[in-house]
């Protein structure tokens, strides 16, 4: 099988570029994934370069872009995807080395949403004999929000975030705010909505749905920023 | 930066902290938090970005005795815990973290941790392997759950608290080793930048390992790439002991052939693990509770099936796990994330179909001494624990020891915040107090560290390259520590793992490297850790050559029983010329009744 793979060295050459590689067909097998291809091209070339750690999709360090799609290599399957296989760093954010990006900015968006739970006013302490009661139903809601794994396969496939990285919060970030705006148990709700009501921060986001896409979670980011769009309208109206 | 540079500290960055925190999985980001928003002057080393550490694949649950299910205490966890260990576990360590764990985990609640609920609102638990009410009389329902992404939510809400509290992070940073002063007291860390590939010194009055666990050292395992223990091998190279390094906890259920987890939730949710006659086969070796006995007993039991000529498939080689009878709306439900596992890795749906499985390398019982303080102890030449100034351990590196020879499903997550937090309690109080030792300036021993990082920046070699890889090595250590060290031992097996381990660290020392780049240069990362793996293999081997007995996840074939005479003790194992001591197990608990070993039945 053929792949086609992006490099960059920045030591050692000015300009990224594509280099061929190619596996021998009985090394791969039917359940043998990307991860795992990669990891026999490395015995080739120890100098080729990406991260990777859980192998099983739920650390999300080894988001690529795939023939095109953003995709977790530990969990997809090499002969799913038609050869050559065409291998980038998820588009978007500077390359440090091959394909291995910088994700600082789409971390700092994550930060500003104030990503964590408020249960309580700010100078009331929490009351360790007793849990916070949330029903069934109210928990459910967070389904599909809390299970991001931040590895970026979402906020790099869109254009938005591509066009205004710097000012639209992204998909990753806005599904992290809507888990916290919807938890039952959080108390800041109304202040977490007028913080995202932004032209640039929410409003960049153009229903393009490349996010839900691309998701190897299986979450929809798209439905969630729709769901923050409507609830900062029915604050204005209330 | 050149890499002629690296060991020169005089291109080193320096920085200055009261304390260092080494890991940023659970136990490494609760020891912060507490550090944090007591404003002390903190910092995290990270090898990853913190929510890729490797707390995130834990799945099932965190015990504690809310009893929102079913009546409950924690005295019977402890019991249960003390048990599950084979009597290995030290009583005072599991008194306490059995007694913090319902104030820790509502505690967590508060946090932010999305729990799945009852129906009264409270947080939901779940049976699991090894608990009991009422000291063994009935199956207790006592881990707590988001789901199956148990771990997940911790790790993340953590991570969201401490950013709340402005934690200071070094991500995608290697420790490389302690550093030391001239009176050779803990005086910091040196570590690599990966990115950049520059070298850091971080001084600090005090470090806290919670560098996780090290399965990477076998073929089969469900632990991530990271996991190779790092802050272990840098405690032996520092000229101090490990503890108890021939218990690894094998997990029944592992995806047979690969390794990746199927968390002891399925069974606590109903369940079983059938051989090849179709056979539900727990019931012959824990009659009581069959499916959930204590993990090294099922995976025992599995290992037996397979050998005995009843496992499944064609090459008979492993069993199968059945949940096809259980409502397939509590299996998306309860168990979302390890249908997804069988369904991308063995395209099944466990709704309709049992899974193969078979044990897999999944956890560490031993690691670097401590007491329930998270401090590091080491022992005098008369045979005494001494803690070593400035120096703390938790999480799966240390060994309290509350899971001993055998860790229940569910304590893990629970060890890593109890003690993850008491580290840091300890270590608020230490900070306010005067500083009697290493300052800022004391002059440091750095001719180790220096050695260590010229050898690895030499082995970069165009001319003299050997036909050797670091891969290479890194799969023969894994297979040899798969077939001599696994679910059973004997004296012949170990005794070869002994004399493969000698050969596999000659080939290291020989070895050389082909990428010479500073930035991002994952060879040389992955060579320092090999050394560190094989390190850690090599205490494991002498380790459990020593052990003449059998008890909890250490199955020697040729000692079948255990023997509480001559082996109720702990083993510390030392670099230097592979010397072994031993110290008592703690049986005297904090303030209840201590429980005298007995015969382990489920």
């Amino acid at each position: 099988m053929q792949f086609s793979i992006y490099r960059y060295q920045p030591e050692s050459h000015d300009e990224p570029y594509m280099q061929s590689f190619e596996l021998a067909d009985d090394r791969i097998n039917d359940d043998t994934m990307l991860l795992g291809a990669l990891e026999m091209l490395r015995e080739q070339d120890p100098t080729l370069t990406f991260r990777s750690s859980c192998k099983e999709g739920v650390c999300g360090s080894d988001g690529m872009n795939v023939n095109g799609q953003n995709v977790l290599s530990c969990i997809t399957q090499v002969k799913s995807l038609p050869a050559p296989v065409v291998i980038r760093p998820m588009p978007g954010l500077p390359v440090i080395r091959d394909l291995v990006i910088d994700m600082d900015l789409f971390y700092r968006h994550y930060e500003s949403v104030d990503p964590y739970l408020q249960p309580t006013q700010p100078n009331q302490t929490i009351d360790l004999d007793h849990e916070l009661l949330q029903s069934p139903q109210e928990r459910e809601r967070l389904d599909g929000s809390y299970e991001c794994i931040l590895c970026g396969c979402c906020a790099t496939s869109c254009p938005s975030f591509w066009w205004n990285p710097d000012q639209f919060h992204g998909p990753a970030a806005l599904l992290a705010a809507r888990r916290f705006v919807i938890d039952s148990r959080d108390i800041t709700t109304r202040d977490r909505l007028e913080k995202l009501d932004d032209v640039y921060k929410t409003f960049r986001c153009r229903n393009i749905q490349n996010c839900t896409a691309s998701c190897p979670k299986g979450l929809n980011p798209s439905q969630a920023i729709n769901e923050l769009k409507s609830l900062m309208l029915k604050k204005q109206v209330d | 930066m050149s890499l002629a540079e690296l060991d020169n500290p005089a291109q080193w960055d320096i920085y200055h902290f009261d304390a260092v925190i080494v890991g940023a999985g659970g136990a490494g980001l609760r020891s912060a938090l507490q550090l944090a928003q007591s404003d002390q002057n903190v910092a995290v080393v990270s090898k990853v970005f913190p929510t890729r550490s490797h707390t995130v694949a834990a799945q099932g649950g965190i015990n504690a005795a809310l009893g929102n299910l079913s009546e409950d205490n924690w005295h019977w966890h402890m019991y249960d815990t003390i048990k599950g260990s084979d009597y290995l576990g030290d009583q005072d360590a599991i008194e306490f973290m059995c007694r913090e764990a319902a104030e820790i985990v509502r505690e967590l609640e508060h946090f932010g941790v999305p729990f799945s609920r009852t129906d009264a609102g409270t947080i939901y638990q779940r049976p699991f392997g090894g608990q009991s009410q009422r000291f063994g009389k009935s199956q207790a329902t006592r881990t707590c759950a988001a789901a199956d992404r148990t771990g997940h939510a911790i790790l993340h809400t953590l991570y969201q608290q401490n950013l709340k509290a402005g934690t200071t992070f070094f991500n995608e940073a290697f420790a490389v080793d302690l550093v030391k002063d001239a009176q050779g007291e803990v005086a910091g860390l040196v570590i690599l930048d990966i990115a950049r590939g520059k070298v850091q010194l971080l001084r600090a009055r005090s470090v806290v390992l919670a560098t996780g666990g090290a399965c990477q050292l076998f073929e089969t395992n469900t632990n991530a790439k990271i996991n190779t223990g790092d802050g272990l091998a840098m405690v032996l190279r520092a000229g101090l002991p490990l503890q108890d390094m021939e218990f690894w906890q094998f997990h029944p259920t592992g995806v047979a052939g690969k390794g990746m987890l199927l968390s002891e939730a399925a069974r606590g949710e109903g369940g079983v693990l059938r051989n090849a006659e179709g056979r539900a086969f727990m019931v012959d070796y824990a009659p009581n509770v069959k499916d959930l006995a204590s993990r090294d007993v099922v995976a025992r039991a599995i290992a037996v099936e397979v050998k005995e000529g009843r496992g499944c498939g064609p090459n008979k080689d492993h069993v199968l796990l059945d949940l096809t009878h259980l409502d397939a709306e509590v299996i998306k439900q309860r168990l979302p994330g390890i249908r997804d596992i069988a369904l991308t890795f063995l395209g099944l749906d466990m709704c309709d179909s049992p899974v193969p499985v078979y044990p897999t390398a999944h956890y560490m019982m031993g690691g670097i001494p401590t007491d329930f303080h998270g401090r590091v102890l080491t022992q005098s030449v008369q045979g005494e624990a001494t803690p070593v100034a400035g120096l703390y351990a938790i999480g799966e590196c240390a060994c309290v020891s509350v899971h001993g020879a055998n860790r229940l499903g569910g304590n893990s997550l629970l060890d890593i915040v109890v003690f993850g937090r008491a580290a840091a309690r300890h270590l608020q109080a230490a900070l306010a107090g005067p500083n009697t030792r290493t300052q800022a300036d004391s002059p440091l021993d750095l001719a180790p560290i220096q050695q260590r990082l010229a050898h690895w920046q030499q082995a970069v070699s165009d001319e003299a390259r050997s036909e050797d890889s670091v891969a290479a090595i890194r799969r023969d250590l894994q297979a040899a520590m798969q077939q001599d060290c696994g679910v059973f031992r004997t004296e012949e097996t170990l005794t070869q793992l002994c004399a493969s381990l000698a050969a596999l660290q000659a080939r290291l020392k020989k070895v050389s490297l082909q990428d010479a780049s500073a930035a991002f240069n994952l060879e040389r990362l992955e060579a320092m850790e090999l050394e560190n793996l094989m390190t850690l293999a090599t205490a494991t081997a002498y380790s459990a050559l020593a052990r003449k007995e059998s008890r909890g996840a250490h199955s020697r074939m040729d000692y079948p029983d255990r023997d509480d005479q001559a082996w109720l003790k702990h083993s510390l194992y030392f670099l230097q010329d592979h010397r072994l001591t031993y110290k008592p197990v703690n049986l005297t608990p904090l303030t209840v009744d201590g429980f005298e070993p007995k015969a382990r039945v489920y």
